[in-house]
C-alpha cells in the first residue's frame, strides 16, 4: 500500500488566476495535480493491483439554470487512500461539487469518475447504492438523525448497505462502539438522545458514521465550522487518523485555511461572480 | 425491499414526534371508535330487534299499521289506537285454525316499566331468539288476582325479591300521580333474562288489571266504587277488552288465510300482522337511517385521516435534516417515501387498537345503562367479519392518504442536494 500523507509536505504556494471563458476564475495552487492522461480511469489495473483513484474530475462545470453562469471546477485526481483539502469561500460551489460527487446532482458538463465508475453512466438507483456502499459524508452541521441514538446513527450505513456491514470488524456493533470510543464520545451518551450531545460531539459521531465499514471516500463539507479551534484540530486529527488506518480517502471542503496544514494536497475553488 | 430498516426508522421517528402525533392519533382513535361503535350498535340493535319475538304467527290488534301494532305489542313502545272487545278475542280463540291465542292488555306501568295483563299462555307460548321459551328464574307464574311476575331487568333494577309488595301506577311513564295504592300486588315470580323487551315489563293477570280498574271508568278513581282486594276476589273479573293478542296457527300454511279473515273481521276492525314481516319492515326503515349514520361516521374517519396527512405534511418541513442525512448515507427516495407510508399505517393501526379497547370499555360501561334506559341489550362479543373489514379499511385508507406526503417526499428527495443547512 502506498504511504499516506507523506508525499508532499504542504508548502505555501503562489496562486495564479487562470482566466476562463465564462468570466470565471479558477485558482489552482497545484497545477501539477491535474489529471494524468494515462491513468486507467475505469477499473483496477490487473498488473499492478492498484485500486482506481477515489475521484477524478475533468472539465467539470455546473449551471443551476440554463441562462445562469457556470461554476467551473478545477480538475481533480485523488488516488485511493489519499486526502484532499478543497479551499473555497462561500458561494464558490463547494456544496454543489459535493452534490455532484455523491450523485445527488447529475453531471451536466465534463467528466467525473468516482471509484473507477463514470458518474454519467450511473443511474440514480445505482448511485444511491454506491453512496451507501462506498461513501461517507459529514455535513457542516445537523449531521445526526434526531430520533436515533449516537450508536444507532453510527450504525445507519451498515443498515442501509450489506457491504458496509460486511466490511466492519469484528461486527458492526463492535466497530461502532470502537469508533465512538476512539472519537471520544463518552459511553454514557451512546444510547442517549443525540440532542444531549455538544456540537463537537455531534460532529464526531457524524465522523464515526462516515468511517464505519471503511468506505472508499469520505466527503466532508465544512465539518469544523461550528467548532472552536481546539475542537477543530482534534476533530481533523481523529478523522484523518481513523481514515488512514482504513485506507479511506477524505475530501474535505472548507474556507478555513488553518485546516490546510493537515493535508498533503490542496486545491482552491474559484469564486463565481 | 427489506422492510426492517424503514419500519424501525418509522417507529423511532413516530416516537420522536409523539407529542404532536398523540393528538392526531387521538382524533383518529375517536373517529374509528365512532365508526366501529355505530356498526357494532347496528348489528346489536338488529339482533336485539329481530330476536324479540319468534314462534308467534300473527299479532292481532285494533286496526292500525303493522309497525305501530308491532311496536306497542312487542316492544312496548307507543300506545294502541284502540282495544279489542273481549268477545272478538273469544271468537278469535275459538277459530278452528287457531292453535293458541294469548291476550295482551297494556296501559298501566310500574315505575316506568310497562304492565302487561295476560294469562298463563304467555309463559307457555311466547318464544324469542331461536325459538327459546321463557323461563322463571324464581317463584311461579301468577296464580292469584293480585300476583305479579317481574321481567328480569325490572327485578334487578328495582332489587325486588319474591313476595315483595308492588303498587302499580295508572297510565304510562316513569312518574305517575295516580297509583293503584289500595290494591298492592305480590311478586310471585321473576323471569330469567332474555335480552328482549320481556325483561322490561311486569306481568299480571287480566283479572288483576280488571280489579284495579273497577271504579276507574272515568280515568280517575271514583270514591266508593273501587274494590278492595278481598272484594275483588269475590267478583267476576272477566275483562271488557284487551289490547292485542298473540296467535299461533295450527298449520303454518293457513296463516295467510287466517290473516285475511281477521283483517276482514265483521264485528270490529282488526289488524293481523306477521311479526317476521313487520320486524323486517321495521329494520328496513331503521336500517336506512343507520346506513346513513354509518356513512357519516365513515366521513368522520376520512376527515381525521386527511388531518393526519396534513400534520405529516407540516412535519415534513422539520424533517429536511434527517431526509438529507438519510439520502446522503445512501437511502433511496423510495425508502424515504416508504417512511411516510409506514408512519401513516402505523398510526392507523395504533388508532384501531386503541379504538377497539376504547369501544370495549365504553360498551362495558354503557351497556347496563343502555339496557336500563332503552332496553337495548348490548354485550361484549368478539368482532364479526364486517367489523374486522371496517377495521382493516382504516390502515388501508391511511396508506392511501399517506401517499400524499410520501409522493411529495419522494419527489423532493430526488432533488435533494448535499448538506443540511438549506432553509428553503
Amino acid at each position: 500500500m502506498r504511504p499516506v500523507l507523506s508525499r508532499q509536505p504542504p508548502k505555501p504556494k503562489p496562486q495564479y488566476a487562470l482566466p476562463c471563458n465564462d468570466q470565471t476564475f479558477i485558482n489552482v495552487d497545484k497545477p501539477s495535480y491535474r489529471i494524468n492522461e494515462t491513468t486507467n480511469m475505469t477499473l483496477t489495473d490487473p498488473l499492478t493491483q492498484q485500486p482506481p483513484p477515489a475521484l477524478q474530475c475533468r472539465d467539470l462545470a455546473f449551471r443551476w439554470d440554463a441562462q445562469g453562469p457556470a461554476i467551473r471546477y478545477p480538475d481533480i485526481e485523488l488516488p485511493q487512500g489519499e486526502h484532499l483539502f478543497l479551499r473555497g469561500a462561500s458561494g464558490s460551489g463547494k456544496s454543489t461539487l459535493l452534490s455532484l460527487i455523491c450523485g445527488l446532482s447529475a453531471v451536466q458538463q465534463g467528466q467525473l469518475t468516482l471509484l473507477g465508475q463514470d458518474a454519467r453512466q450511473l443511474s440514480r438507483g445505482r448511485f444511491d447504492r454506491l453512496r451507501a456502499d462506498r461513501l461517507g459524508v459529514i455535513f457542516q452541521q445537523f449531521n445526526l438523525v434526531p430520533y436515533l441514538s449516537p450508536l444507532a446513527n453510527t450504525l445507519l450505513p451498515c443498515r442501509l448497505s450489506a457491504r458496509r456491514r460486511q466490511r466492519t470488524a469484528p461486527s458492526a456493533q463492535a466497530e461502532a462502539e470502537a469508533l465512538l470510543a476512539a472519537l471520544a464520545i463518552p459511553t454514557r451518551h451512546w444510547h442517549r438522545p443525540v440532542t444531549e450531545l455538544s456540537v463537537g460531539q455531534q460532529q464526531r459521531v457524524a465522523a464515526a458514521r462516515a468511517l464505519i465499514g471503511s468506505p472508499a471516500l469520505i466527503l466532508a463539507d465544512e465539518p469544523t465550522s461550528a467548532l472552536d479551534r481546539e475542537n477543530r484540530d482534534r476533530f481533523i486529527q481523529l478523522l484523518l487518523t481513523q481514515a488512514n488506518s482504513r485506507q479511506t480517502s477524505v475530501l474535505l471542503v472548507s474556507h478555513d485555511d488553518t485546516l490546510a496544514r493537515n493535508f498533503a494536497t490542496q486545491l482552491t475553488l474559484g469564486d463565481c461572480p | 425491499m427489506n422492510l426492517r430498516l424503514p419500519l424501525s426508522l418509522a417507529l423511532a421517528s413516530l416516537w420522536h414526534r409523539r407529542g404532536i402525533l398523540t393528538l392526531v392519533t387521538l382524533t383518529l382513535t375517536l373517529s374509528v371508535t365512532l365508526l366501529l361503535g355505530v356498526q357494532y350498535l347496528r348489528s346489536e340493535v338488529r339482533h336485539s330487534f329481530t330476536s324479540a319475538i319468534s314462534g308467534t304467527d300473527l299479532i292481532v290488534g285494533a286496526r292500525s299499521g303493522q309497525l305501530n301494532l308491532l311496536l306497542y305489542s312487542v316492544f312496548h313502545l307507543g300506545n294502541a289506537t284502540n282495544n279489542i272487545h273481549w268477545s272478538s278475542y273469544q271468537t278469535l280463540r275459538d277459530m278452528g285454525t287457531v292453535d293458541w291465542a294469548v291476550p295482551l292488555s297494556l296501559g298501566d306501568s310500574y315505575r316506568g316499566y310497562r304492565v302487561v295483563g295476560t294469562d298463563e299462555g304467555f309463559l307457555k307460548h311466547y318464544r324469542y331468539g331461536n325459538d327459546r321459551p321463557l323461563q322463571l328464574a324464581a317463584g311461579a307464574w301468577f296464580d292469584d288476582v293480585f300476583d305479579v311476575v317481574l321481567g328480569a331487568s325490572v327485578a334487578r333494577e328495582l332489587r325486588h325479591r319474591l313476595d315483595d309488595q308492588v303498587i302499580l301506577a295508572h297510565g304510562g311513564g316513569a312518574t305517575s300521580f295516580l297509583k293503584h295504592d289500595q290494591t298492592p300486588f305480590r311478586v310471585s315470580g321473576i323471569l330469567a333474562p332474555t335480552g328482549t323487551p320481556v325483561d322490561r315489563a311486569v306481568y299480571v293477570s287480566l283479572q288483576g288489571l280488571e280489579a284495579i280498574h273497577t271504579g276507574w271508568e272515568a280515568g280517575v278513581p271514583r270514591p266508593g266504587r273501587t274494590l278492595s282486594a278481598d272484594q275483588a276476589r269475590q267478583q267476576d273479573l272477566t275483562p271488557q277488552a284487551i289490547t292485542a293478542a298473540l296467535v299461533g296457527v295450527e298449520r303454518k300454511v293457513l296463516t295467510f288465510r287466517l290473516q285475511r279473515r281477521l283483517n276482514e273481521f265483521a264485528d270490529e276492525p282488526l289488524s293481523a300482522i306477521l311479526p317476521g314481516v313487520a320486524l323486517s319492515e321495521l329494520w328496513r326503515i331503521m336500517g336506512q337511517f343507520e346506513t346513513a349514520l354509518l356513512g357519516i361516521t365513515g366521513f368522520v374517519v376520512v376527515t381525521s385521516l386527511v388531518g393526519l396527512a396534513a400534520v405529516l405534511l407540516t412535519l415534513q418541513v422539520h424533517r429536511k435534516q434527517e431526509i438529507a442525512i438519510l439520502r446522503a448515507t445512501g437511502a433511496s427516495p423510495t425508502l424515504i417515501a416508504l417512511l411516510y407510508i409506514l408512519e401513516c399505517a402505523a398510526l392507523a393501526i395504533l388508532a384501531c387498537l386503541l379504538a377497539v379497547l376504547l369501544g370495549g370499555l365504553l360498551i362495558a360501561v354503557a351497556g347496563p345503562w343502555l339496557l336500563h334506559h332503552y332496553g337495548l341489550h348490548l354485550q361484549l362479543r368478539p368482532l364479526d367479519v364486517t367489523e374486522w373489514l371496517i377495521l382493516a379499511c382504516v390502515p388501508l385508507a391511511a396508506v392511501l392518504v399517506g401517499l400524499i406526503p410520501a409522493a411529495r417526499a419522494w419527489w423532493r428527495s430526488r432533488t435533494q442536494h448535499f448538506g443540511t443547512t438549506s432553509t428553503e
